[in-house]
């Protein structure tokens, strides 16, 4: 890719300040790592703090051309299968826009405004998603992305004391909330919630103030910035999804094990069931006291054994022997907290149960795997107060 | 004693008809810290170019080639356990591989350090 076409965010400058190794990514040119490289930076947001530049990310706020924000929220509840109108203002949800044919064409944020609903998407899919939204509900919705606005994360277990020295409101916060509060003499909507696994917020700042602010963070010792790279262990960690690797517009939400995010209202029975694209496929597959009959693949955490990292795209086999494929690693990586490769990929819900022994291949040899619980690490969300 | 050095960033230390094979520092930064390296099992004849080792960072994996050909004799147990030992002391403690030359003629393909240098600043 030509560097010369790549976008940059507001940090840009600051991140070369900071000696950031930058790559393409998604258009953009983001850091990939910093000086102390990914596994120093992965254990730092583990322990301490890190701030992630993520304004490559797309910002969209939609609203009610009626001015009663519930019709913005059924509106979107046609793109998406979770329950939009009942989430409360100050609150956000995760969801997936989905396709006709019950694959995921993004996964997303929602988050309940008093007056909008603000949506966080990919960065690789923002322009396709905001197609989409106009071509679906330009009708009911005014659809404004909000492109001067730059999106920061700060993660993990120190998180909260460092931004409480801006905004001692944060205290407050549980995970998934969300806030709009000044830090550093700007309005912010501040959520708390991140990609790590980790406690963290997310920040949504005007572009022209964004450097000033992660300046301010940056003078705490405890905060490091972070690059992709240790946000991608760190998620993988978590056992969060990466869209165009563990999800696209060919796995469903429950293929993907992702039903926990259709809440019951919009499934089969419920209030709002189903009218979302491809809800008939996607709703007979949910798990209903039996099996997993709907679906011949599910995503599932897997160890392999030893330390060689396995990667996306290994494929899985049932035995040794490697004869017959049965499933395909879609993230894998070395996990620092874990010191231990470890993997998320899709097998057949026979082979799904935690404990199932797999197998991949590795240059040639059998590598034993084992399907294990997600996430990898235990999440440090704070979930009440 | 005599130090080579490849475009692929290898080093390779002679020692008789047998040479000592590690990556350079330059190379070590830019992998980042080590999480696994396999070698080829002592025994294996290797080509010059050919993989004999790989080494794996958080984020990718990357052949370590033979810089000359030769058969594998030994290799750093150390690294099994402690791959990030590449890292810290790359051209040292953290060799990776140790040859036995087929022949020295090939020795002439390879840069001496004042090249090495060179060449990692022109890219």
């Amino acid at each position: 890719m030509n560097t010369h076409s790549l976008l940059q965010t507001p940090l840009y400058a600051l991140h070369l300040e900071h000696g950031g190794r930058m790559v393409p990514f998604a258009g953009y040119t983001m850091p990939l790592h910093y000086a102390t490289g990914i596994m120093e930076e992965h254990r730092h947001v583990r322990t301490q703090a890190g701030l992630f530049d993520v304004s490559h990310m797309g910002q969209v706020r939609l609203y009610a051309r009626s001015g009663c924000i519930d019709d913005a929220a059924r509106a979107l509840e046609s793109l998406v299968p979770a329950d939009i109108l009942s989430l409360a203002p100050g609150r956000q949800r995760y969801t997936q826009f989905t396709n006709a044919t019950g694959g995921i064409l993004d996964d997303l944020m929602v988050i309940r405004e008093n007056n909008s609903l603000l949506l966080i998407v990919n960065a690789a899919c923002k322009t396709a998603d905001i197609a989409h939204l106009r071509a679906h509900l330009d009708s009911v919705c005014d659809i404004q992305p909000l492109e001067t606005y730059a999106l920061l994360a700060l993660q993990g277990p120190k998180a909260e004391e460092v931004l409480a020295t801006l905004a001692p409101a944060v205290r407050e916060m549980i995970f998934m909330d969300v806030r709009t509060l000044t830090l550093n003499g700007v309005p912010c909507v501040v959520s708390r919630a991140g990609y790590t696994g980790e406690d963290g917020f997310e920040i949504s700042v005007p572009a022209s103030h964004a450097e000033s602010l992660a300046r301010i963070l940056l003078m705490h010792q405890v905060v490091w910035f972070i690059g992709l790279g240790a946000r991608d262990s760190l998620r993988l960690e978590g056992g969060l999804c990466l869209y165009g690797s563990d999800i696209d517009e060919t796995t469903s939400p429950v293929e993907a094990a992702l039903e926990w995010s259709i809440q019951k209202s919009r499934r089969t029975g419920g209030a709002r069931a189903g009218g979302f694209l491809g809800a008939e496929t996607i709703l007979p597959q949910i798990k209903n006291g039996g099996d997993f009959s709907q679906i011949t693949r599910r995503r599932v955490g897997i160890r392999p054994e030893g330390r060689a990292p396995i990667r996306h795209g290994a494929p899985l086999y049932a035995d040794s022997t490697l004869q017959t494929q049965i499933g395909v690693i879609t993230s894998g990586g070395f996990g620092p907290t874990l010191n231990a490769p470890v993997a998320m990929g899709y097998v057949p819900p026979s082979h799904a149960a935690i404990g199932t022994p797999l197998f991949t291949e590795l240059r040639g040899r059998s590598i034993a795997c084992t399907v294990s619980a997600l996430p990898f690490v235990p999440a440090g969300f704070r979930r009440s107060r | 004693m005599t130090v080579y050095f490849t475009t692929e960033h290898e080093w390779l230390r002679l020692e008789g008809d047998e040479a000592v094979v590690g990556i350079t520092q330059h190379a070590a930064e830019a992998l980042g810290e080590l999480v696994f390296v396999e070698i080829r099992p002592n025994g294996t004849v290797v080509k010059a170019g050919e993989s004999a080792a790989v080494a794996e960072s958080v984020k990718a994996a990357s052949d370590i080639y033979a810089p000359v050909d030769g058969t594998l004799i030994d290799h750093n147990s150390a690294l099994a356990d402690n791959p990030a030992q590449v890292n810290a002391d790359p051209e040292g403690e953290g060799w990776i591989f140790r040859l036995r030359l087929t022949t020295k003629d090939q020795l002439s393909h390879l840069m001496d350090a004042a090249a090495y240098q060179a060449f990692i600043h022109k890219a």
